[in-house]
């Protein structure tokens, strides 16, 4: 299933709304690195809500998200994990290292807002 | 086919052991013997009875207990005992046993009294038996013969009986001290505590987390403190749960802020070679609540100097 990605404001948005196969993540990925030096966006919020698992591939290409599009020039933040994949997740020792991370969509929007605002100044 | 030929095998080995002329199934001799047996018990119901709770108070048993409960408690076993040597039957005894071991276990009755005690009845219905056919060695031998079985079967009955009650309320009282061992605490909007006391294990490290993240999310909390200063020793594998702790909180977007490591646990966990480095970690909790304080952008002031 194709995950929708919205623009807001300066940032992307892209909800995850059921389980993802590998093909779904890769073109995820595709989509999100292609699309965020062509909207001009500088923020990527990335809103795993609706999963109830997430493997290590999936883990690992999230952390490559969040790699590619600093690279591309903006930032990233994993948002809505929910507390039993997090610990599943620890478990597994898919820690998502140097990738931010924000209770739910609207703790993202405001950690962009926050880091936008401070490196303004 | 096989069956039949096989229990006819032990009633003859049986037989052959007590009493060589005895042709009847040995079945219906001990259902003859237990009849007997019981309208013995039924008519020296109040001697023996009286007899029992003499021996119990004797052997100082069920001292948590008044007399007159005893006596009153006795008789039910007692008429249970006898229903049950009846029947055959050993629910009602087994529900008798349950109930009233969840009446004598907030007591503080131990398992041996309780034990005991069936023991003791054991012992006061046999005396009985002897006394009753000392005459008639024979007829003593087949009555002790259906006898002995049946009591010892009821007395392990009333003993498991109470070990499980017992287990039981241990459970509950385990599940209880679990549940209130990890509470997790709003102090200020989006700043929960988390005082961990007493002994880490890996389940109870497991549930820490698990309720830990529940209230991450139910409170919206950014910061939270987990504070260890009731926690007396930690070994590699506590370590190991507190570090996925931070790491399942951080997913969830909370920073956490470790607090009250005793210097032992600090010289433990640096000579074992834990890596603390990823973890935040601040002196005592009130050090730790002033920097979540700072991290959310809280400002404490004197109201006198506030004006």
């Amino acid at each position: 299933m194709e995950v929708p990605i919205l623009k807001q404001g300066g940032y992307l948005i892209a909800t995850v709304q059921a389980a993802l196969t590998d093909a779904d993540l890769l073109q995820l990925r595709r989509a999100l690195i292609e699309r965020v030096v062509q909207m001009r966006s500088h923020g990527v919020i990335l809103d795993l809500t609706a999963l109830d698992v997430m493997d290590s591939f999936a883990s690992r290409t999230m952390n490559e998200i969040a790699h590619m599009i600093r690279l591309r020039g903006a930032e990233t933040v994993i948002v809505g994990i929910q507390p039993d994949v997090a610990f599943t997740m620890v478990q597994l020792g898919l820690t998502l290292e140097g990738v931010a991370t924000a209770l739910d969509l609207e703790e993202g929007l405001k950690y962009l807002n926050q880091k936008f605002k401070t490196a303004r100044n | 086919m096989l069956r039949k030929r096989d229990e006819d095998v032990v009633v003859m080995t049986q037989n052959t052991r007590n009493t060589p002329d005895e042709v009847t199934p040995r079945s219906e001799v001990t259902a003859r013997l237990l009849r007997e047996l019981v309208a013995h018990l039924r008519q020296n119901r109040t001697s023996l009875r009286e007899e029992w709770v003499r021996r119990i108070t004797e052997a100082h048993l069920l001292t948590a207990m008044t007399k007159e409960e005893i006596f009153a408690e006795a008789t039910s076993v007692y008429d249970s005992y006898v229903a049950a040597l009846e029947t055959g039957t050993f629910e009602a005894l087994q529900n008798y046993a349950r109930n009233l071991s969840e009446r004598i276990i907030p007591r503080g009755v131990e398992t041996h009294e309780v034990v005991g005690i069936v023991l003791l009845l054991r012992d006061v219905l046999a005396r009985s038996l002897f006394a009753k056919y000392q005459d008639d060695f024979e007829e003593l031998n087949r009555i002790l013969d259906a006898y002995e079985p049946a009591a010892n079967r009821i007395a392990n009955t009333v003993a498991v009986g109470f070990v499980q009650e017992r287990e039981r309320v241990i459970r509950q009282q385990q599940e209880a001290i679990r549940e209130l061992s990890t509470p997790v605490l709003q102090v200020r909007e989006r700043l929960l505590i988390l005082p961990i006391i007493g002994v880490i294990d890996p389940q109870r490290a497991r549930q820490l987390t698990e309720q830990l993240l529940r209230g991450i999310r139910t409170n919206r909390a950014k910061v939270v403190v987990i504070d260890i200063t009731g926690v007396a020793a930690m070994d590699a594998t506590v370590a190991n749960h507190l570090v996925q702790t931070v790491e399942a909180s951080r997913l969830l977007g909370a920073i956490v802020i470790v607090t009250g490591l005793s210097p032992e646990i600090a010289q433990t966990l640096v000579t074992i070679g834990v890596d603390l480095g990823k973890m935040n970690t601040v002196g005592d909790l009130q050090g730790g609540i002033e920097q979540a304080e700072h991290l959310l952008g809280y400002k404490v002031v004197m109201m006198a100097e506030a004006g």
